[in-house]
């Protein structure tokens, strides 16, 4: 694990911000996808491409890199938005999601972009694919010290599938395996606890075998030393679950599940109508929420 | 060359027509071919669904520990975890019984696996009515329809243990995702050492007796192969000049193979332990119908479910036994 010094942690927010100024962006060049997610995951995935991950980025299949399973496909904006901003590709590309002919489908395809670990999109697969890399890489190498992470949502976990894989990932005591479940409590049709309760996940996941840790899912200093223990544990597969609020950095989006799959502009109106809510949520990211007062203002 | 009566192919078995003809269930060419496979490769890997023993995974399990993934019941997730390994350099076979894998399975076979255009071999055993006692929930029969229509995905139903095996070993080294059906039941060994096997390549394994007036093509995939070939026999022995064309690969089609099949008979007719829609009789019609058009004939299970029997008897009962195949060319 790798300390992280308090410059290190501002540098990493920074950067979690440009990822959720790009997320906006993105959105609403297509014309559609995903809001809340990729915003409440900006800073999970900064500290994974800008810390933690062994991984290059202009060699996207060096062989002893860290895997990064995205489980959850729909919130790839995150996932483009911080391999463009750490080199993968130029971050104007990122203007082309969803449009014919791009390399950033809306699901990500491990076919039409370099750095995509495997397609995912249908919820519970990512996970499978997670276990079965884990798994492979033990084959070769028991003492391995390359990690396979997986980011899942929490919705996600009501697929049958995902416990198949926590069952078999538990089983064979995949120490490299690292689950981050996005915990932001939303879904398409509502708030978890309404559409199909969760909890305790803990206690799921505990009797899976697996290590479990719940951390503030914005608090990267918490992320960081969490991924770092379980980096060390052994003879269990890990789950941390991050706890977040959605659309996390855009305040008059956050903890609303109307924002999981529309793109600003096509969010809900409450409070911001349609034509505004691009710029409000530029705006707001770009100020730090207001905190920073333009010079020419 | 005029041929004044039919030929076998020189390379099939002697003893097709005779009682003293192999009976070996084919899934046993699959368990020898992966255990093979294993040896020649150390990147194959097997994954198995509860289900060592009845899909032979076992030979290879025993000899290889290390390199076999037990998943227990759980077919979705076996399929990802085998796109997971391939996405590592692996070559894993997965093997269930058809109807859960890919029966149940079917998405994640479609997407983690054909998308991503993944090095796996899905095995899917028992398939067919001649599963028997188990009845309809176990006998898959739409396992050709379901795989044929994903793309990249390459489907074979190889006639028997010998081509079982040989399709195994053809399947690992192919570079991409391969389907691969096989029966419960012990069937004819039809083919011998000599047998060629090439994925994408038919074979004509009868060729007619040409002094007859009347020609029909059979078309037939899987173990049903040595039924045809024994209704074959009997009606050019009576009047109608009755070739077999065994096409173990159903896709990619052997247009190659087929366009001059189609060409010398009058009637086409395929046969296949399957469902009459969406598999090589579809196949089959849909090329037929856009190329050279002329009427094709499709034996198989009509828009039923299977059910509990003995193997033989639910050939027979659902039409596909060499008498009902006989019967169905007499009537044309």
């Amino acid at each position: 694990m790798y300390y992280l010094s308090n410059t290190e942690i501002k540098e990493l927010e920074a950067k979690a911000n440009t990822i959720r100024q790009s997320i906006i962006e993105m959105l609403v060049s297509a014309g559609s996808g995903h809001t809340a997610g990729p915003l409440d995951m900006a800073d999970i995935f900064a500290l994974l491409y800008f810390s933690v991950l062994k991984h290059d980025p202009k060699n996207p299949d060096w062989e002893e890199r860290d895997r990064l399973v995205l489980s959850a496909g729909h919130i790839c904006p995150v996932l483009y938005a911080t391999m463009a901003h750490a080199g993968y590709f130029p971050v104007e590309e990122l203007m082309t999601l969803r449009k014919l002919g791009t390399r950033l489908q809306g699901h990500p395809h491990k076919e039409a972009l370099p750095g995509i670990e495997t397609s995912s999109g249908p919820l519970g697969s990512g996970l499978s694919q997670a276990v079965g890399m884990a798994l492979a890489e033990r084959m070769d190498n028991p003492y391995t010290s390359k990690f396979v992470y997986c980011v899942t949502g929490d919705g996600e976990l009501q697929e049958g599938q995902i416990w198949e894989a926590a069952m078999l990932a538990g089983k064979e005591q995949l120490h490299n395996l690292v689950v981050i479940v996005d915990r932001n409590a939303i879904q398409i049709d509502g708030y978890t606890k309404d559409i199909m309760p969760l909890e305790s996940l803990r206690g799921k996941f505990e009797s899976f075998n697996f290590d479990v840790q719940e951390v503030d899912g914005h608090n990267i200093r918490m992320v960081n030393d969490a991924i770092g223990k379980a980096q060390s544990v052994y003879g269990q597969p890990s789950v941390i679950i991050a706890h977040t609020v959605s659309s996390k950095g855009v305040d008059v989006f956050e903890r609303d599940f109307r924002w999981h799959g529309n793109p600003p502009g096509k969010g809900p109106e409450d409070r911001v109508p349609k034509g505004k809510q691009a710029d409000a949520a530029l705006e707001k990211l770009r100020t730090l929420g207001g905190m920073i007062i333009p010079s020419d203002s | 060359m005029h041929l004044d009566t039919y030929m076998f192919a020189k390379h099939l078995d002697k003893r097709i027509c005779t009682p003293e003809v192999e009976q070996v269930p084919n899934r046993n060419g699959y368990g020898e071919g992966l255990k093979e496979a294993g040896d020649r490769n150390e990147k194959v890997v097997a994954l198995c669904a509860d289900l060592t023993g009845s899909t032979r995974t076992n030979i290879f399990a025993d000899a290889y520990p290390e390199r076999f993934v037990q998943c227990g019941i759980a077919e979705q997730n076996m399929a990802s975890v085998a796109s997971g390994m391939a996405a590592m350099g692996k070559i894993p076979f997965i093997a269930g019984y058809a109807m859960f894998s890919p029966g149940r399975s079917w998405e994640q076979v479609r997407t983690t696996i054909a998308y991503n255009n993944s090095n796996v071999k899905i095995i899917g055993a028992h398939a067919g009515v001649s599963v028997g006692p188990d009845g309809a929930t176990h006998q898959a029969i739409e396992d050709i329809a379901i795989m044929r229509v994903i793309p990249n995905m390459i489907v074979l139903a190889p006639c028997d243990a010998l081509e079982a095996k040989k399709a195994t070993l053809a399947a690992a080294a192919h570079e991409g995702p391969v389907y691969i059906r096989l029966a419960r039941d012990k069937t004819p060994v039809v083919t011998t050492a000599d047998s060629p096997f090439e994925i994408g390549k038919a074979e004509l394994f009868l060729e007619k007796d040409q002094k007859h007036e009347k020609t029909i093509g059979i078309i037939v995939t899987g173990i049903l192969a040595h039924n045809a070939l024994q209704a074959a026999k009997t009606l050019n022995e009576e009047s109608v000049g009755v070739s077999v064309l065994h096409m173990p690969t159903i896709k990619p089609l052997d247009t190659v193979a087929l366009d001059e099949f189609t060409s010398e008979h009058d009637v086409l007719m395929t046969v296949e332990e399957h469902q009459v829609a969406g598999g090589l009789g579809s196949t089959i019609a849909e090329y037929v119908t856009s190329t050279n058009p002329k009427k094709v004939i499709r034996i198989g299970v009509e828009d039923s479910f299977g059910q509990s029997g003995e193997p033989t008897e639910l050939i027979a009962h659902y039409g596909m036994d060499a008498e009902s195949i006989a019967q169905k060319i007499r009537a044309i």
